[in-house]
């Protein structure tokens, strides 16, 4: 059987076999890439590209779009709403990486054997389960300069009213701030299963050389945490250059357009009510895009020098 | 497999047939095939009067097959973008003068001049018709308007023994009055930017008359010129006097009037739909009191805000027969009635025939924009001011009303964005 079987297989490996059999191998893996690369070619990649064509436009998303060159970019040059939202950025991408120190202390607090800790756990969890507008309506109430528990516990202290989120130099922050509180839960949750993972061996060796406290923490714990503090790294940044959902509903962008970001920005030029300047939304949305493609590519050259390394 | 090909063959011939009957509405009396209805009226007591005033309809049709939508009032203003172009109802609401322009430039809307030529619209609604107007053409109907004006709380003035303004003198002194007494004069919340462009239409219009006010709408003035300039040097008055709450600028419309309610602010300038939660807040009426904007030059002729909300049919709408006919039925003198007492939208009817229900508001906002607004109707700034223009102007005035002092950098900022939106 076998011997008559042979022959068989040898003739139709010779000139017989059809193409995809003798590339089998190599096609296999695309063709089942396919449909995802194809999906994410026609629904991220093409938008890109067609942002950035948007963005020499003028058009109102009615009537016929008029070929503008570069004068979106010009006017956004000039635009001082524009500038005052690109610095809310920044003060949101720095501000908003405290979350992942703030996230590491939480996890090593809670990283203990205590009776019902996983009930502790779970509420510090808790702002990150709750949607971002709730926090945004809690925090609204909370700064409230007429009723609000920040001026209450103020007063306490003998410190004047305060209205965060009236006033254009503090709004920010305010803002931030209430944007810290579930992202502080995300980090430290990050922290929490990255502890799991620290080797007791070497935190027994570390203390019989007499490593304690910061040292132990700096110089022993931390780099294993090194994946768990990348992953946290990663989502806080993201975090912050789209955040959108707590301005639209704590200041909507104001007072007076001063607690703005890009995000917030392009919506109300391009979508919102008052809008409709799809081309020069579509410019605040490529000046935005390469803010990020910065740290995107940061992150893709650091995973790439990551795998070269094992 | 068979299963799918005979239902898509079946839903062929429905559709088939329905194209059919929708063919025979536009010759024969009786209207049939579809009507589909897309609604901005999400709130409960006008989706109510809505969908009442739309079965009224459909029994007088009952071939027509009615279809409505109701969409949420915000949302609705950026999906009316989507369903216009794409997915035509046959009827929708929005709101008119330079709201309704940039639709009707588009060409997304249809002309409907031919039902303003029908004695029974051209002779009961001739007030609004200008609203309705762009090119000589009219572009819907309108179906409900409200008067704006100073709600004041009629039961603090007495007790400081103070009388209705009618002149700015006397407005500056019942104000005066009222801060002495540790109350502010009025609420107002900022936070949406809206309430603050309220404001400055009552004092452009009365510092400088309709007509400066729609030029200056229309970007046909500078905002750098001296009259804009005096209108917020009166405006300033107010705000150095510690008229308004303080922290405006961080509460919503509604969030402001709990100040009123508690008698910690005396009085709100605002549309009519600010009385019912008013009342709904425990005040009565003999508790709201309610004064036309006092008059600040007396060389100009008093002029209103009052904003119409429409019915429009959408360019590509497929049964515009029986559209018409609907947009009839809305503006008839017996629908108008209905629609607008107080059980309904409780709001001022179109219909000159109509008549006003017996609320104490109506009658007395009927009254100033039938007898008392020789200058004109304005709809309201974000409504006669193209979008752009609205949304740069509100948030100066906002700005401007909490620091006053950065005026010149505000109306640079303006007149840079006149130039470029016009």
């Amino acid at each position: 059987m076998t011997q008559a079987a042979l022959p068989d297989t040898h003739a139709a490996s010779g000139g017989g076999r059809s193409w995809y059999r003798r590339n089998e191998i190599a096609i296999t893996p695309w063709l089942f890439l396919a449909p995802g690369v194809l999906f994410f070619c026609f629904y991220v990649i093409f938008p890109i590209f067609q942002s950035f064509n948007l963005s020499l436009y003028a058009w109102d998303g009615l009537g016929e779009a008029e070929y503008v060159g570069l004068r979106n970019y010009g006017e956004l040059v000039n635009d001082r709403a524009f500038e005052v939202s690109l610095w809310n950025n920044l003060k949101w991408l720095l501000l908003y990486l405290l979350a992942i120190p703030a996230g590491l202390f939480i996890a090593l607090f809670l990283n203990q054997t205590v009776t019902s800790i996983r009930l502790y756990k779970s509420l510090f969890f808790f702002p990150f389960v709750i949607s971002q507008v709730v926090v945004g309506l809690v925090f609204t109430w909370f700064y409230d300069p007429t009723f609000g528990l920040l001026n209450t516990i103020l007063g306490w202290v003998g410190l004047g009213p305060i209205n965060v989120l009236g006033d254009p130099t503090l709004v920010t922050y305010g803002i931030i701030a209430a944007g810290l509180w579930p992202q502080t839960a995300y980090c430290m949750i990050l922290y929490l299963t990255g502890l799991n993972a620290v080797d007791p061996e070497q935190v027994e060796a570390a203390r019989l050389d007499g490593a304690k406290g910061w040292r132990m923490l700096w110089y022993v714990i931390v780099p294993q945490l090194k994946p768990a503090t990348f992953i946290a790294f990663v989502v806080t940044i993201i975090g912050a250059l789209r955040s959108f959902d707590l301005i639209s509903i704590m200041t909507n962008g104001g007072p007076f357009g001063t607690s703005r970001v890009l995000s917030f920005y392009m919506f109300e030029k391009a979508l919102s009510e008052y809008g409709f300047r799809m081309g020069y939304g579509a410019a605040i949305a490529v000046v935005l895009f390469l803010i990020m493609l910065v740290f995107i590519a940061y992150f893709l050259w650091s995973m790439w020098r990551e795998e070269k390394v094992r | 497999m068979r299963s799918t090909f005979k239902a898509s063959f079946a839903a062929l011939a429905t559709s088939a047939l329905m194209a059919g009957s929708a063919l025979a509405a536009g010759h024969g009396e009786a209207l049939t095939g579809d009507l589909r209805i897309f609604l901005d009226t999400s709130n409960p007591a006008p989706r109510a009067t809505m969908e009442d005033m739309i079965a009224r309809f459909n029994e007088m049709h009952p071939d027509l097959n009615i279809e409505t939508t109701v969409i949420d009032r915000e949302a609705y203003k950026t999906q009316i973008r989507n369903f216009l172009t794409a997915n035509s109802p046959d009827v929708a609401t929005w709101y008119a003068a330079n709201r309704m322009r940039p639709y009707v430039e588009a060409g997304l809307f249809e002309d409907v001049s031919d039902l303003w030529a029908e004695p029974e619209i051209a002779e009961n609604l001739a007030s609004t018709k200008g609203a309705m107007t762009i090119d000589d053409k009219q572009w819907g109907v309108p179906y409900t308007y409200y008067q704006w004006g100073v709600y004041y709380r009629e039961d603090i003035f007495n007790e400081l023994g103070l009388r209705e303004p009618t002149t700015w003198e006397e407005e500056k002194a019942n104000c005066q009055a009222i801060i002495e007494s540790g109350r502010k004069c009025y609420t107002i919340g900022t936070k949406f930017l809206w309430t603050a462009g309220g404001w400055f239409d009552y004092l452009n219009m009365r510092t400088n008359g309709f007509d400066f006010h729609m030029a200056l709408t229309q970007g046909e003035v500078e905002w750098t010129d001296d009259r804009v300039r005096q209108t917020f040097a009166n405006w300033r008055e107010l705000i150095d006097m510690g008229a308004f709450i303080d922290n405006h600028q961080t509460y919503s419309w509604q969030e402001a009037l709990p100040f009123m309610v508690n008698g910690e602010a005396t009085a709100y300038l605002m549309g009519n739909f600010a009385v019912a939660p008013m009342r709904e807040a425990g005040l009565s009426d003999d508790q709201i009191g309610f004064y036309q904007f006092p008059v600040i030059n007396p060389d100009v002729e008093l002029s209103e805000d009052a904003p119409t909300d429409t019915f429009h049919i959408p360019a590509n709408a497929s049964n515009k027969e029986a559209a018409r006919e609907f947009l009839r039925f809305v503006v008839s003198a017996e629908n108008q009635t209905i629609i607008n007492n107080g059980e309904n939208l409780g709001q001022l009817p179109v219909n000159a025939s109509a008549s006003v229900d017996d609320d104490k508001f109506l009658n007395e906002g009927f009254e100033m924009l039938s007898s008392n607004s020789p200058g004109g109707v304005a709809q309201f700034f974000d409504r006669d001011a193209p979008a752009e223009m609205a949304s740069e102007a509100m948030q100066g005035f906002q700005e401007f009303m909490v620091i006053p002092d950065n005026l010149d950098d505000i109306l640079q900022r303006l007149e840079a964005a006149r130039q470029r939106i016009y």
